[in-house]
């Protein structure tokens, strides 16, 4: 699975945060997943424990929060905001799993409800974010 | 913060070498070279090809990739086309536009380095984007082990273009292999000149070949052509 990559990517970045704070413990680190990657908290949650380094100190008594970001979007030509449920499909299951590896590719296969246009932006709820970093 | 920029590093560590095909112009051939020179690199040696033209890609039709994906394990991991370790966003995108904004192109960049496990390798050919604006910016700082192979053609145009991109690698200390000229048709003294003004080295010529087109989607006939055999020298100077 390839959320083992971005989990490891969550404990790096935490414990250099933790590290830069000088923290001796990381109590806390709040992700946040965007809805529009289609990450499953449970998955989420195993790779992070998959990849948590055992005997690192710091991560003795760490609780992680996941909170799913709903997504939503501006389109850049007529300026509608909308959110996922309203996007221009249809999307095959093939397309969602290709979002799901690179989120960008929403652009590939969706479009703005109210003109059509590819050229929107995410402006909430894109992938996978560490909200804080927590510690004493 | 985002989680993926720490493990980009970590996701190319055991790469040896990170030869970045650049050209600051479109339709010099950076595909056809950066292709190639990867098959050629992969008859002695481990290789990787990733094809950094986010919106428009187009090394696996080069390449004749058919129905492959990558395999997903702890990340994802490119599958081997032809000796080649290939990755490209047209796995996921098809032949769908996908048109990506700088930040967009950004982001699909990051998270295409944040879960590509590239393994042990000789040496990874990077296809970067064409031009010197957000995604190739993009692609220079992420990729900061990364030495340029410079394209450029025969062409003053061209010429003009690719002396932009090199005094641009230079103002930010990207180290420089050296400049290929591509598809000659004649002696000539313009892309000589440029490397000799840029103070980088002329690696040579790789001739014109009607045949590439022919031999486009099959590898087999691809390494056969007079431009594989140019490239193949380049190859041992870079293993």
């Amino acid at each position: 699975m390839h959320e083992w990559a971005l989990a490891e990517g969550v404990i790096k970045t935490a414990l250099e945060a933790g590290e830069k704070e000088g923290l001796q413990s990381i109590v806390l680190i709040s992700v946040k997943i965007g809805e529009l990657q289609r990450i499953k908290k449970d998955v989420f949650q195993n790779a992070l424990q998959t990849v948590m380094p055992e005997d690192d100190p710091r991560l003795g008594s760490t609780r992680i929060e996941l909170e799913i970001e709903p997504a939503r979007f501006r389109c850049r030509p007529c300026l509608a905001e909308f959110d996922l449920s309203d996007l221009d499909g249809p999307v095959d299951g093939d397309q969602l799993e290709s979002i799901h590896f690179i989120p960008e590719l929403a652009h590939a296969f969706m479009s703005c409800p109210k003109c059509h246009s590819p050229d929107f932006e995410v402006t909430e709820g894109r992938g996978v974010w560490i909200d804080a970093v927590e510690g004493e | 913060m985002d989680p993926r920029l720490a493990v980009i590093e970590e996701r190319l560590e055991r790469v040896g070498r990170i030869v970045a095909v650049t050209g600051g112009k479109g339709g010099i051939g950076k595909s056809v070279i950066s292709s190639t020179l990867a098959l050629t690199l992969g008859e002695s040696a481990r290789v990787g090809l990733l094809d950094l033209d986010l919106t428009s890609p187009c090394d696996h039709l080069i390449l004749g990739v058919d129905g492959q994906f990558p395999e997903e394990k702890a990340g994802i991991v490119p599958p081997v086309i032809h000796g080649v370790h290939f990755m490209s966003v047209s796995y996921f995108s098809g032949s769908h536009p996908a048109p990506l904004r700088g930040q967009d192109f950004s982001n699909a960049l990051i998270e295409l380095l944040a879960i590509t496990q590239w393994g042990e390798l000789d040496v990874l050919v990077v296809d970067m984007p064409p031009g010197i604006a957000d995604a190739a910016l993009d692609a220079v700082r992420l990729l900061r082990r990364a030495e340029h192979l410079v394209v450029a053609t025969g062409s003053r145009i061209v010429v003009e273009t690719v002396q932009r991109t090199l005094v641009l690698l230079k103002q930010i200390d990207a180290p420089v292999i050296g400049l290929v000229e591509n598809m000659q048709r004649s002696e000539g003294a313009l892309v000589r000149a440029l490397a000799q003004d840029n103070g980088v080295p002329y690696l040579g010529a790789v001739p014109f070949d009607p045949a590439v087109e022919e031999a486009t989607g099959d590898p087999d006939r691809l390494t056969a052509t007079e431009v594989a055999r140019a490239l193949r020298g380049l190859s041992q100077r870079l293993l």
